[in-house]
């Protein structure tokens, strides 16, 4: 585990953590506010604990779909390679440009 | 205020026209983020040719910024997206313009709908339309605003936890959360797929019905839509109406709780059953929401990494930096904290205790109501705790803010439809709504309901 015993105490390490986690370049101010509100958005939602769960199965999906298939078959989205290569700011040879991986 | 019928006897360049004028007298509102004018009037002139029929034909509405539409750029009020062009209607937006509705603009929002004021727009809050030092609520305030102040007969909202209901309520308009998988979610900025539903403001009940009937149905583009039950009706009976104790503690503003025990009264008046009902879980339901709907934004959001469309941020060298960057520079500061506390619940070793908690946490909430609506036929309550609040007052304390859901995400979590219908002003002149909640798929009873007790019926 990445986190202290303690669910509820939010370390600055481990809100360095979570922004990897979640593909975001925090500044360290914004790394300190986010420490906190973290911490407190958790310290309200941790009074679930409360709860007797034992024995009762979670609730996914509200309306009882399961597995909703449709045919393998194309469907035109009325979109043209032209317009969706339109769309990113960097494109060559007809292709998105990234930058390097690594 | 004006409803869709009014316009029967203007020319669609006529409504347009004046729908546009109006939008551009009341910019100071920022309700609106763009207008789709050129697009709009080409529309119009359609309409008036006839080339395009149907039961909406020339009346002007406005979309949230979170749908895909035609005309102008879908931002969700983020820089992220600020010069995305969408590619797609929405599919909500096409079946309005088949039946000959003209888009006119999109209005603001919480960016990526993540609020409860609109104060989380990069392009600044929208204001109430009552007292433009309040905030419009959230997080399809923009909406709200433009049905409030009569500049369209209706616009369409999404309510994942509350976000066309709570700025339906501070606006004093109708607004419409129907049962989950009512409408389609094709085209529209996805949020949370387990809650997110599309629904509209009106001014009348009449009116919101007709758009929820148009828009409703399957669609094999959004796999969760249901078979098109939605059928417009009239109230030819007396219901059980439950009273939820939970909702009219102390906790609730008095102004807030007299408006809705007049709107009660008025029911009684009427001929409905009036009983007190229990709805225990109420307690636990903000604590559910705010683990379920991050887990699964954290999850949904992952997508804006400004390779594919979006904003990227210049200068970096490697794609994870691009990723980091992109991601930091064109989310606001609430998006942020969602997608950490969702990759927080979600983390392995926390799965069960948070995650899994809240879903077993949320049948138990759904097995309360399915017992209520064993008895009742309508819930009802406040919305919100409160009036519209001022503008900067939660805005330091994110828990603050998540506490004026405390009303709205319950009927989310079960999907079950809930609208909000205006039960009059407070002495200081504010809008409050009363909610009503009923079993799934009953939204057409829910506003037959509501328009048996309008003012002018």
């Amino acid at each position: 585990m990445y986190y202290n015993k303690s669910m509820t105490q939010i370390s600055r390490d481990d809100v360095q953590h979570l922004a990897q986690l979640s593909s975001l370049q925090l500044d360290d101010a914004e790394t300190d506010s986010l420490q906190q509100d973290l911490e407190n958005i958790l310290k309200y939602v941790e009074q679930l604990s409360n709860l007797d769960t034992d024995g009762v199965e979670p609730t996914y999906q509200v309306t009882g779909l399961s597995n909703v298939w449709r045919d393998d078959t194309v469907l035109d989205s009325g979109v043209s390679r032209e317009v969706l290569l339109g769309l990113p700011n960097e494109q060559l040879a007809h292709q998105i440009k990234v930058p390097k991986v690594l | 205020m004006v409803k869709i019928s009014d316009y029967a006897r203007m020319s669609a360049l006529e409504a347009v026209q004046t729908a546009l004028h109006k939008a551009k007298e009341n910019e100071q509102y920022n309700a609106l983020l763009s207008l789709t004018e050129d697009r709009a009037l080409r529309r119009a002139q359609a309409v008036d040719g006839g080339e395009i029929t149907g039961r909406l034909a020339g009346i002007p509405f406005v979309v949230k910024d979170n749908f895909l539409a035609y005309g102008a750029p879908t931002t969700a009020a983020s820089t992220l997206l600020k010069e995305f062009m969408a590619p797609i209607q929405a599919t909500a937006v096409e079946k309005l313009e088949a039946e000959g509705a003209i888009c006119i603009g999109k209005a603001n929002l919480d960016a990526f709908a993540h609020g409860g004021s609109t104060e989380n727009s990069a392009y600044g809050p929208a204001k109430n339309s009552h007292d433009t030092s309040r905030v419009a609520g959230g997080s399809s305030g923009g909406s709200a605003v433009v049905t409030a102040l009569d500049i369209v007969p209706f616009a369409l909202g999404t309510d994942t936890g509350g976000s066309i209901r709570q700025p339906a309520s501070f606006n004093g308009v109708v607004g419409v959360k129907p049962t989950y998988g009512t409408v389609s979610r094709y085209g529209v900025v996805a949020m949370a797929s387990s809650t997110d539903t599309i629904g509209t403001f009106a001014t009348t009940a009449d009116d919101a019905a007709l758009v929820m009937d148009i828009m409703a149905g399957t669609d094999e583009r959004d796999m969760t839509t249901l078979p098109d039950f939605f059928v417009p009706t009239t109230l030819d009976k007396k219901l059980t109406i439950g009273v939820v104790k939970q909702f009219m503690t102390d906790d609730v503003d008095a102004d807030v709780r007299q408006l809705v025990r007049g709107y009660i009264e008025k029911a009684k008046s009427d001929g409905h059953t009036i009983v007190e009902v229990d709805l225990p879980m109420i307690e636990y339901s903000l604590a559910m929401y705010y683990i379920i709907v991050p887990a699964e934004i954290s999850s949904n959001l992952a997508r804006y990494d400004g390779i594919r469309y979006g904003t990227r941020a210049e200068g970096v060298k490697t794609l994870a930096e691009l990723y980091g960057k992109t991601r930091d520079q064109g989310f606001v500061t609430e998006n942020k904290r969602r997608i950490m506390i969702g990759s927080y619940v979600l983390s392995s070793g926390f799965f069960d205790a948070y995650y899994q908690k809240a879903q077993k946490a949320r049948t138990l909430l759904i097995n309360e109501f399915n017992t209520l609506f064993q008895t009742c036929d309508v819930l009802v309550g406040p919305v919100s705790p409160t009036p519209a609040f001022k503008l900067g007052e939660n805005t330091a304390d994110p828990v603050k803010m998540y506490l004026a859901d405390i009303m709205t995400v319950a009927p989310s979590l079960a999907g079950v439809p809930a609208i909000s219908v205006p039960a009059g002003v407070t002495e200081g002149g504010l809008p409050v709504g009363v909610q009503l909640i009923g079993q799934q798929k009953s939204d057409a009873l829910l506003l037959a309901f509501a328009k048996s007790l309008e003012e002018d019926n």
